[in-house]
C-alpha cells in the first residue's frame, strides 16, 4: 500500500472536515476521490502531503509519516493543487526551474526533465512565454508538468479537470492514464465529476461530510442501478400487465402509447415477452447508470 | 533555502516597484549631497574634520540631510518590499505548490526575509558608494580609516533599521489576507512613526509639563525628557539617535542636559567605541524591535493553515 490512512479526523475551528476517514491505495493504481464540494477531499490531500496535521488518526504515505517526516513524503509525492497558481511574470520554464531547484535536482538533469515534461503536456512551443499569457487549460497542463519534473512515485492531483472544456479535460485524463502505464506512477485524483473520472480511475471512493460512503471499482458502483426501458405502441392491457409485475419498479406514460419504465435486472426476458405478446415495440432498453448524485443519495438513505 | 533566496532576490531586483523607489531615494540623496558639497566650496573650513561624514549629515538651506532622507524614505522602500511577500502567494495559489516541495516552511519565510534584506543592502551600499564617488570628485582626497570604519558601522545600523520595516511588511503580509489591506496598514504605520508620533509627542509633553520661555531649567528638562521618552517608541527616532553619534564624532548625546552644558563640553571627536556607547541603548532597542517583528511574522506564518478556501 502506497497510501494508508486510518481513522483520519480534522477540525478547522470547530468545523469537522474529516470524520474518521479510512483510505488505502495500492501501488500503480489510479484512485479517484469523489465527492461534492466541502466533503473533505482537499483536506484529505493536504493531510497526505503533510501540509496540514490531522486532529486524530494515522497516515503513512510511501512508507513515511507525513506529520513526522514531511520532507521525506514531499520528496516522493508530486502535488497539483485545485487552483494551481504560477508566478505570472516568469515563463513556464522558469516556473518549473524554481521547482527543480527547490527539489535540489542538478541543473543539467533539471533542463532535460523540464524539456521532457513540457513536451509531454504539449507546451513546448510556449515554454518561454510568461505564464500570464496562458489560458486556463494551459495552466492546468503546466501544473501537470510541474508534477512530472519531480518524477514522483505518487502524484496527487486535486480537481485536475475543473473548469476545462470537455476536450481539454479528455486530454488531461489521457495523459494521466499514460503516466501510469508508462512511468508506473500511482495517481490519486479528486473530482466532483464522476463521468469524467470513471474513464481513467481503477477505483473510486465517494466522500461525504468527511466520511467514505462508498468505495470500489467504477463498474461495481454504477452497475447496480437496474434497467431503463421505453416501450412504444403500448396498449392499456400491456400497461396493466406490466404494472402487476414485481420487477417493474416504475411505469409511467410519457407520450401517446409510449411508456417509460424502470425495471430490475431479472425482469428483462419477461418484459420482452410481454411486449411481443401485446403487439408493442421496445424502443430502448439500457442499464441505468446512476449519476454520482444518485449514488450519494442511495448511500445516504442506508 | 538558497533556491528561495535567489528567486526572491531576482524578483525584487527586477520589479518595477523596486526600480521606482530606488530612483526616488537616489535622486533625493544625490541632491542633498550635491548641496552639501556646494556648502564646502563656499565655506572650506567646514571640510576640515571628517568631510565625508559631513556629506551624510549636513545640508545647507531648507533641504534635509541624507541621513534624514534615509530615515524617512528608507522605510517606505523596505515596507513595500515586504507587504505582499506571503499573502500574494496565497492569492496567486502558488503557496501550496511551493510548500509541497521538500523544503521546510521556515526556510521559505527566512529566504524571503533575507532576500529582502540583501536587496536593501544592495540599494544602500550602492548609494553610499555613489556619494563617496561624488565626494572624491568634489573634495579631491580619499576618505581616511576612521571615516571608513564609521561608515561601515553606519551601514550595518541602517540595514538593521530597514530590516525592521521589512519584517513589519512581512508581518502584515502574513496577518492580512489581501495585499491591499497589508499595503494600507504598512503605509499607515510608516506615516504614524515618521510624522504623527513627533506631533503627538510634542502635544503630550506640552500638556503634561507646560513650559514657557521663562520656565525654570528643571521644567524644560522634564518636558524634553517626556518628549524623548515618547519618541523612542518610534524606530525612526531610535535610528536617528543611534546613527548621529556614529556619523558626528563630536556628538555626545541628545539630552537637553548635554545641550545646556554645551559651553563646558569639549568638542573634539570621540573614538568610534565611545561614539557607539552614546547610541548603544537605541541600537539595542532597534535590534529588539526588528527581532520581535520578524519573530511575530514567523510564528503566525508557521501556524497558518495552508488551505485558502
Amino acid at each position: 500500500m502506497i497510501v494508508e490512512a486510518k481513522g483520519l479526523k480534522k477540525e478547522y475551528r470547530g468545523v469537522r472536515a474529516l470524520d474518521g476517514l479510512d483510505l488505502a491505495i495500492a501501488e500503480g493504481e489510479i484512485y479517484g476521490l469523489l465527492g461534492p464540494n466541502g466533503s473533505g477531499k482537499t483536506t484529505t490531500i493536504l493531510i497526505l502531503l503533510g501540509l496540514t496535521e490531522p486532529t486524530a488518526g494515522a497516515v503513512r504515505v510511501c512508507g513515511h509519516d507525513p506529520v513526522r517526516e514531511p520532507l521525506a513524503v514531499k520528496r516522493l509525492v508530486g502535488y497539483m493543487p485545485e487552483k494551481v497558481g504560477f508566478y505570472e511574470e516568469l515563463s513556464a520554464v522558469e516556473n518549473l526551474r524554481y521547482i527543480t531547484r527547490l527539489n535540489g535536482i542538478p541543473e543539467g538533469e533539471a533542463r532535460r526533465r523540464i524539456a521532457e515534461a513540457l513536451e509531454q503536456v504539449g507546451l513546448r512551443e510556449v515554454a518561454h512565454r510568461p505564464v500570464a499569457t496562458f489560458s486556463h487549460g494551459m495552466r492546468q497542463r503546466l501544473g501537470l508538468a510541474d508534477v512530472l519534473v519531480k518524477r514522483p512515485k505518487l502524484a496527487i492531483l486535486d480537481e485536475p479537470t475543473s473548469g476545462i472544456d470537455p476536450e481539454g479535460a479528455a486530454q488531461i485524463l489521457d495523459l494521466i492514464r499514460r503516466l501510469r502505464d508508462e512511468a508506473g506512477m500511482t495517481v490519486l485524483l479528486s473530482s466532483h465529476l464522476l463521468h469524467q473520472v470513471q474513464r481513467v480511475c481503477d477505483r473510486v471512493g465517494i466522500l461525504h461530510r468527511g466520511r467514505m460512503v462508498a468505495e470500489g471499482r467504477v463498474a461495481e458502483l454504477t452497475a447496480s442501478g437496474g434497467y431503463l426501458a421505453r416501450v412504444g405502441r403500448a396498449s392499456p392491457r400491456l400497461r396493466a400487465r406490466l404494472e402487476a409485475e414485481d420487477w417493474a419498479l416504475a411505469v409511467e406514460e410519457v407520450g401517446p402509447g409510449e411508456l417509460a419504465l424502470t425495471l430490475a435486472e431479472d425482469g428483462r426476458p419477461a418484459l420482452l415477452r410481454f411486449v411481443a405478446e401485446e403487439g408493442g415495440v421496445v424502443l430502448e432498453l439500457r442499464p441505468k447508470q446512476p449519476t454520482l448524485e444518485e449514488i450519494y443519495l442511495r448511500y445516504f438513505r442506508e | 533555502m538558497g533556491a528561495v533566496f535567489w528567486k526572491e532576490l531576482a524578483d525584487h531586483l527586477g520589479s518595477r516597484r523596486f526600480f521606482l523607489l530606488s530612483l526616488i531615494i537616489l535622486v533625493v540623496a544625490g541632491t542633498s549631497v550635491y548641496l552639501g558639497i556646494q556648502g564646502f566650496q563656499q565655506n572650506p573650513g567646514a571640510a576640515q574634520d571628517f568631510p565625508y561624514l559631513r556629506l551624510f549629515t549636513t545640508a545647507p538651506g531648507a533641504l534635509p540631510s541624507f541621513l534624514s532622507f534615509l530615515a524617512f524614505f528608507g522605510p517606505l522602500l523596505a515596507v513595500l518590499l515586504g507587504f505582499d511577500a506571503v499573502n500574494s502567494e496565497f492569492t496567486r495559489g502558488t503557496v501550496s505548490r511551493v510548500l509541497a516541495q521538500p523544503i521546510y516552511r521556515d526556510a521559505w519565510i527566512n529566504g524571503k526575509f533575507l532576500a529582502g534584506l540583501a536587496t536593501l543592502g544592495i540599494v544602500v551600499v550602492s548609494i553610499v558608494l555613489l556619494i563617496f564617488g561624488l565626494g572624491l570628485f568634489a573634495l579631491g582626497f580619499p576618505p581616511d580609516g576612521p571615516e571608513l570604519a564609521r561608515l561601515g558601522v553606519f551601514l550595518v545600523v541602517a540595514l538593521l533599521y530597514l530590516g525592521f520595516w521589512l519584517a513589519l511588511g512581512i508581518l502584515y503580509s502574513v496577518l492580512f489576507r489581501s495585499t491591499a489591506s497589508s499595503a494600507l496598514a504598512a503605509v499607515a504605520t510608516w506615516l504614524f512613526f515618521t510624522l504623527f508620533l513627533y506631533m503627538i509627542a510634542g502635544v503630550v509633553a506640552d500638556q503634561v509639563v507646560p513650559v514657557r520661555a521663562d520656565s525654570p531649567a528643571e521644567a524644560w528638562l522634564r518636558h524634553e525628557n517626556l518628549r524623548d521618552f515618547i519618541l523612542r517608541f518610534s524606530p525612526v527616532a531610535l535610528f536617528e539617535e543611534a546613527t548621529l553619534p556614529i556619523l558626528v564624532p563630536s556628538y555626545r548625546g541628545l539630552s537637553l542636559l548635554a545641550l545646556l552644558m554645551q559651553p563646558g563640553v569639549p568638542t573634539n571627536p570621540l573614538p568610534l567605541g565611545q561614539s557607539l556607547l552614546v547610541g548603544w541603548p537605541q541600537l539595542v532597542g532597534l535590534l529588539a524591535l526588528t527581532s520581535v517583528c520578524f519573530a511575530a511574522a514567523y510564528l503566525v506564518f508557521m501556524r497558518r493553515e495552508i488551505r485558502t478556501s
